[in-house]
């Protein structure tokens, strides 16, 4: 039977068709439905199959690592930027390999959509020295993970799948097959040589992983090279891997070209049978490689001055390989002019915070409070109040915290600092904020921190936190308290405010501000409280207020541009603001925004009229 | 076939998305899809891009759409280029337009569902006849897969955008 599925989708499928027992993954984009959509699946075929959103990508490695230790078959999925993070147990797990079939997908983000960088996994699985498939659909992703638990486990490594966002986010009619009672942990044999393995058996273990990739490569180098599209007397081929893979044979078919050029398709990128490969390809006369996002296959096969592709500048060395980008290469490579010039393509909308994100007076305050401050700030949804000027650097998970610190430091060196106000996603915070926070209080650095708690992982698509007794398959588990962390932490001046309630929240800064600068002052945290809007359960809605803009407006643009309220926007026949009530949310907000209190409340608050977007 | 659904995060492009590849899907025609989701989704541009036919990649290259439903006339000039010569741009916009074009919104609001413009852009389209499907099967897939709390007003605006299209097309 054939069911529609997206890409993650298909890929939790293939978990539980292949007897994954167990789980983990912290929400990131382009990988944030894998794990959502494994537990949903698992919980409507009744399979005993278990899961967790962990804290962040390293205890979700660890903690799936070791079901796959004590002989389970596990699974830990993330985004590329969160391999960075599970580096550490990535690359020490490579040298004790594991029993159980141990699965590592990472989701890369060409272009990128949605990420810091567009940093190619399969580099990092060439440098772990571990296999890596490296899917052109959703089907085949599903398909590989059947072949990537055999590796695993034949070989006892740990095996990665590289989706990339145009798989993961892709729709397709896949093949469903019987999903079987999972693979259990059988137990854990003790062999403290090989699981605690002192610096004199890691070399022994090294030793062995190389052995291991190389007969991964003998074994099933040869398969995973196949010839796609094309005639034997083609003078050209192309060797390519991932979805550009499948934009390639799109372009081939359209232009005709499959007789004048071979297709082959590289399913596993690390490690490759060069010998095979080379010997398959010596006869063309024209070798082109296309791949994302980094030359993984090209630099395996040393054949500089044959090859063409990213080394040469064949192909971009950055952005997404869109079929734009890739049919002028194609054109370029078989030797036929440039297609007709269409249209240019228009700027994008920016992305905002949402009418009624309690992100944005939190940091409407910040601005009004400080507005001479210095802003780090971090990875989440409110990355976005970046349009109201309150956001100066987004480098990594939990940085914010780290970095205000370190500009502390700076200015410290040279006398009186600026104020300094970090921002913080309650996820985020939870995350890799945590140890920053102790780090900072330790060493005595003076900053303010606001973390922005909306009792979600909103950007991922709302997925819970620690904070919350939600568990990702349901369950009820333990709330750990922000406030409770932020005091354990050693902050000594703490603040929980609604930020709705705008005019406590530009106090609270500024008090906040006092009390840092103070001889035995320190951190000041500000926990600025108040529920994704987006995130809501029918039960939960918030007041919602008629607002109306009225002939007091001036058209100062404060509400529209400083405070950025996609729901309010110049009228220009008027030549006052007007507020589109398709896009309100009524939160109320911007009445105590408007410096002429032109903006009125049509009637008192209503508990539920409207639902939240 | 290639299309693409075009609009601003929120409006409901992932949903028509859904609606029509499981169309295909049930009219037994090879499909996939590419979606926007993350940050995009937070009021930007979207986009998804739709191939029914012997395709792999799901991205549609420019000149190459057979039809664009484009739910944001404000961003009409963003994904213009996609479109094919022979192509056609089905809009959701209050005024008149060279396109084939209805006001969505406007109509969304007044059956007291402002989030139904989507379908009632998608039922505009199934009357024009521009789809691959036709208005029985999108009714029966929408049906389907909406949740039960919206499966009454989904299919109300699909059959709203479906009328609509009727009268314009007697003009």
């Amino acid at each position: 039977m054939k069911k529609i599925l997206l890409g993650n989708e298909a890929i939790a499928r293939g978990l539980l068709e292949n007897g994954c027992s167990f789980a983990a993954s912290y929400p990131g984009t382009p990988a944030s439905e894998i794990l959502s959509s494994f537990l949903q699946m698992a919980k409507a075929e009744k399979t005993p199959a278990i899961g967790e959103w962990s804290i962040n990508e390293k205890v979700a490695f660890e903690t799936a690592l070791s079901v796959s230790y004590a002989g389970g078959r596990a699974a830990v999925s993330m985004k590329q930027v969160g391999l960075n993070v599970a580096c550490d147990p990535l690359m020490s797990s490579a040298y004790t390999g594991v029993k159980g079939g141990f699965l590592v997908i990472s989701a890369d983000d060409p272009g990128p959509h949605s990420s810091q960088t567009e940093q190619d996994s399969r580099m990092m699985a060439v440098m772990a020295k571990i296999p890596v498939l490296d899917p052109s659909t959703p089907q085949e992703a599903k398909e590989m993970i059947g072949l990537a638990y055999q590796i695993s486990e034949e070989f006892e490594i740990p095996v990665m799948l590289r989706p990339t966002t145009r798989i993961c986010h892709s729709r397709q009619g896949i093949l469903l097959k019987e999903i079987p009672a999972p693979s259990l942990a059988s137990g854990f044999s003790k062999d403290p040589q090989r699981w605690a393995a002192t610096p004199r058996y890691r070399f022994t273990l090294h030793l062995q992983l190389n052995q291991k990739i190389e007969a991964i490569a003998e074994k099933f180098g040869k398969d995973s090279f196949r010839k796609i599209l094309g005639s034997s007397n083609a003078r050209r081929c192309i060797i390519s891997s991932g979805v550009a893979l499948a934009y390639t044979y799109d372009i081939l078919q359209e232009l005709n070209l499959k007789d004048e050029i071979t297709l082959y398709q590289v399913k596993m990128p690390y490690p490759l049978k060069a010998k095979a490969l080379l010997a398959e390809i010596g006869s063309f006369e024209d070798i082109l490689i296309i791949e994302e996002t980094y030359p993984v296959i090209e630099m395996q096969l040393a054949m500089r001055g044959r090859l063409k592709g990213r080394l040469d500048g064949s192909i971009p060395s950055q952005g997404e390989l869109v079929p734009d980008v890739l049919v002028e290469s194609i054109r370029n490579f078989a030797g036929i002019p440039e297609g007709k010039k269409g249209l240019i393509p228009g700027k994008a909308r920016r992305p905002t915070l949402c009418p009624g994100c309690p992100h944005r007076p939190a940091f409407y305050a910040i601005r009004q409070a400080l507005p001479q401050g210095i802003y780090p700030s971090d990875i989440g949804c409110y990355t976005l109040g970046l349009n109201l000027g309150a956001v100066d650097t987004v480098l990594c998970m939990g940085a914010a915290i780290s970095q205000a610190a370190g500009l502390y430091y700076a200015y410290r060196m040279n006398g009186e600092a600026p104020p300094i106000v970090a921002t913080i996603g309650d996820s985020t915070f939870y995350h890799a904020g945590i140890p920053a926070l102790i780090n900072a209080v330790h060493n005595g650095a003076k900053f303010i921190l606001l973390i922005l708690d909306n009792s979600t992982t909103a950007m991922t698509g709302n997925q819970p936190t620690p904070g919350l007794e939600m568990l990702a398959d349901g369950r009820t588990g333990k709330a750990v308290a922000i406030e409770e962390i932020v005091r354990a932490s050693g902050v000594q001046n703490l603040t929980i405010l609604d930020p709705y309630q705008l005019e406590s929240m530009i106090q609270a800064v500024k008090e906040a501000d006092k009390v840092t600068r103070s001889e035995d002052g320190g951190i000041s945290v500000i926990i600025s409280r108040h529920p994704c809007l987006m995130n809501l359960s029918p039960g939960q809605k918030q007041k919602s207020y008629g607002l109306e803009i009225t002939g007091d407006c001036i058209a100062c643009e404060i509400c529209y541009r400083d405070f950025e309220c996609p729901a309010i926007s110049l009228n220009p026949q008027s030549g006052m603001a007007r507020i589109d009530q398709n896009l309100c949310s009524g939160c109320g907000v911007c009445v105590q925004v408007c410096p002429q209190n032109a903006i009125k409340n049509n009637n008192s608050p209503q508990r539920g009229q409207r639902t939240p977007r | 076939m290639q299309i693409a659904i075009t609009g601003r995060g929120g409006q409901g492009v992932l949903f028509l998305t859904r609606i029509l590849t499981e169309c295909a899907l049930r009219l037994g025609l090879e499909v996939i899809a590419s979606e926007t989701h993350g940050m995009a989704m937070r009021g930007g541009s979207v986009i998804s891009t739709l191939k029914v036919g012997p395709y792999r990649g799901p991205l549609v290259r420019s000149s190459q759409a057979d039809l664009i439903l484009a739910l944001d006339d404000g961003s009409i000039e963003t994904y213009a280029h996609l479109m094919a010569p022979t192509g056609t741009m089905i809009l959701n916009t209050p005024g008149p337009n060279s396109s084939p074009a209805i006001d969505a919104t406007g109509l969304a609001a007044k059956t007291g569902s402002p989030l139904m413009a989507n379908l009632i852009l998608l039922g505009f389209a199934l009357k024009q006849k521009k789809l691959f499907c036709d208005y029985s099967l999108a009714e029966s897939v929408t049906g389907d897969i909406s949740p039960e709390r919206f499966r009454e007003a989904n299919l109300k605006a699909l059959q709203v955008g479906y009328s609509t299209g009727n009268a314009e097309g007697q003009e």
